[in-house]
């Protein structure tokens, strides 16, 4: 009977484990009803987002939309008024939920008295983390500081451009395998050919599986890196959604002429039409199943229409960030 | 865990003050008081005068001496240790340092702990090794030493600790350089406040004994002072000098009570424990 019960019992505890182990992950972030307000100003009001593991989400929204404040919120570094944040499976109150969470602020600044490997080997042991010194030096190679950390010539940090302190920021975020990084706004001190380095390297945290809580202004960098995008404004989540949901609405862009009223009409049929002078921009249902656009050009060519050009196109993510921006500005307060 | 933080902290504070030439400055500084010391005093020996004085009198002058350039040892002490204090927290938070070290695995508290630390080892190293010096000096050129050098220095020591834990206090509410500012004027407040009291006791006047009594409770860094003082001079300086130089701002008429040492080290206990609440509190 014992035994059996103990066999139960365990055969029990084996599916448990079973179960538990079965289940998803949690996410890298999770929070809910985020608020804060600084005085009069209510710099976030009720932010709700989550980033699963290894997805990378984009964060967009005009200055002062609060992107930053609910960064620093999800990390700990500012107390919410009102809300719940879970940063890899704990409370975010709890400095342990921080162990595998790399980030570049805004304001990046590191200690001007210290060279790069310095700030990297303080990192590593505030983490408690350990990685062999060689990793740490891959570390900084793979930002491109690696002639600035090497030998007893080291360069203070102090003495570094803030494009180089940008990147050792981005070392500093990586360097104690995270299992989520937070980058804000990381491109903002750095030229052209330093950002397209930052997408590589988030790309290739994607690949393994990294998630990525990226702040940006640079609404490209955003669109080709990203899976998801919040968009914030005034302190609240605008829009939210894959890029192919935010910018499921395609559209076509055709030169027509000799166009009698009853082509008019089949124009208005297909979708919201928009005409400048020879031109006629049709923006086409999101359900679209590839077949409108023939369907439109056969039926146009039937009326008579001459159709001297048809050009798909899709609504870009900066387009999309605008129109939601303006709607919003219009909805009464 | 916590351990390991609070000694990369502490460290981190110390290699700041060293490679931010705080130290190199202090050690200027220092040399310029031993200098001038040692010149004064081998100066003062030299003349006539005091070759005519007796032993007794020789040995008051020389530990009236070693009591005023111990003040001026104290001045600088305070003043390096509230600067380095001030932007070690607020400094940091401004210019964005903090940020990315807060956002690691580490409890603000125990941040705090290990800079106090480091600031503690900073300050009191700074008089074991400068005081112990200047007591050299003395004893090389007037042939003083003091009665009890180890708790003159210790208590000197504390009153660094005292005034370099209200700059971090300070430093977690204010802007770096105003915290600097601040804690180094209620130093010197609370000095002037210990002499207007000290007057007040020779006078009889009650009212004014109080000012001084007061502030020592307030801001413990002249009643420490007031101890060290009272163990560098010579037990025989009091009866020697009367009545007349009661009030005298570099003589200490009594040594420290238990009671008030105990008061000091539950004052600092209590600013650290509000420094840490407002810094745990604080938004970055």
């Amino acid at each position: 009977m014992t035994t059996d019960s103990t066999t139960l019992g365990d055969g029990a505890v084996r599916a448990a484990a079973d179960l538990v182990a079965g289940l998803p992950p949690t996410a890298a972030v999770w929070c809910t009803g985020l608020r804060k307000r600084y005085g009069r100003h209510q710099a976030v009001d009720g932010v709700s987002l989550q980033v699963a593991r290894g997805e990378v989400l984009g964060l967009l929204g005009p200055n002062g939309a609060g992107k930053t404040t609910v960064i620093k919120m999800l990390l700990g570094l500012v107390r919410p008024d009102a809300g719940e944040v879970m940063l890899l499976g704990r409370p975010a109150g709890d400095p342990r939920a921080r162990v595998r969470v790399g980030y570049l602020p805004e304001l990046f600044r590191y200690q001007p008295w210290l060279t790069a490997t310095e700030v990297l080997a303080l990192h590593v042991r505030l983490a408690g983390v350990r990685v062999p010194t060689a990793e740490q030096r891959e570390c900084l190679a793979l930002v491109g500081l690696a002639d600035h950390a090497a030998g007893r010539s080291a360069d203070r940090v102090g003495g570094f451009s803030k494009g180089m302190q940008q990147r050792l920021g981005l070392a500093v975020a990586l360097v104690a395998r995270p299992e989520f990084v937070v980058l804000d706004e990381p491109t903002s001190a750095l030229d052209p050919l330093g950002r397209v380095d930052v997408r590589d390297l988030v790309l290739a945290l994607k690949a393994r599986g990294v998630a990525v809580l990226l702040n940006s202004h640079l609404i490209g960098e955003v669109e080709r890196v990203c899976d998801r995008v919040v968009i914030l404004d005034r302190g609240r989540v605008a829009a939210a959604g894959t890029l192919a949901e935010l910018l499921g609405q395609r559209e076509v862009r055709l030169e027509l002429t000799a166009v009698p009223p009853a082509a008019q009409a089949r124009l208005a049929a297909a979708g919201v039409v928009d005409t400048a002078g020879d031109w006629v921009t049709v923006a086409l249902p999101a359900d679209d199943d590839g077949t409108a656009v023939p369907d439109l050009v056969a039926d146009l060519v039937a009326l008579g229409v001459r159709v001297h050009a048809v050009e798909p196109g899709r609504i870009s993510l900066e387009e999309r960030l605008l129109g939601i921006l303006r709607t919003g500005a219009e909805e009464p307060l | 865990m916590t351990a390991r933080v609070v000694l990369a902290f502490a460290g981190l504070t110390l290699r700041e003050a060293a490679r931010r030439r705080v130290l190199r400055a202090l050690a200027v500084l220092t040399l310029a008081l031993l200098g001038l010391s040692a010149w004064g005093f081998s100066r003062l020996t030299a003349t006539n005068d005091f070759g005519t004085l007796t032993s007794g009198e020789a040995r008051l002058v020389a530990s009236q001496l070693l009591n005023l350039v111990m003040f001026g040892l104290s001045l600088i002490a305070a003043l390096g240790t509230a600067f380095l204090a001030g932007p070690t927290l607020s400094g940091e938070v401004e210019s964005g340092i903090a940020l990315s070290v807060l956002a690691r695995p580490v409890r603000r508290s125990t941040v705090l702990l290990g800079k106090w630390l480091g600031l503690v080892a900073f300050g009191a190293g700074f008089i074991v090794v400068a005081g112990l010096s200047l007591c050299l000096v003395v004893r090389l050129t007037v042939d003083y030493w003091p009665p009890q050098p180890a708790g003159a220095l210790a208590l000197l020591a504390a009153q660094t600790v005292v005034l370099l834990t209200l700059g971090l206090l300070l430093s977690t509410v204010i802007s770096p350089m105003a915290s600097g500012v601040v804690a180094v004027g209620l130093f010197g407040a609370t000095w002037i406040a210990g002499v207007v009291g000290g007057i007040g006791e020779a006078l009889g006047n009650d009212g004014v004994a109080r000012v001084g009594t007061i502030s020592r409770v307030l801001l413990p860094t002249d009643g420490l002072w007031r101890g060290a003082m009272h163990a560098f001079q010579d037990p025989s300086v009091l009866t020697q000098l009367g009545p007349a130089f009661d009030g005298f701002p570099f003589l200490s008429e009594a040594p420290l009570t238990p009671t008030y040492l105990a008061w000091a080290a539950l004052w600092v206990a209590m600013v650290w424990g509000l420094a840490a609440v407002s810094f745990v509190r604080r938004d970055l």
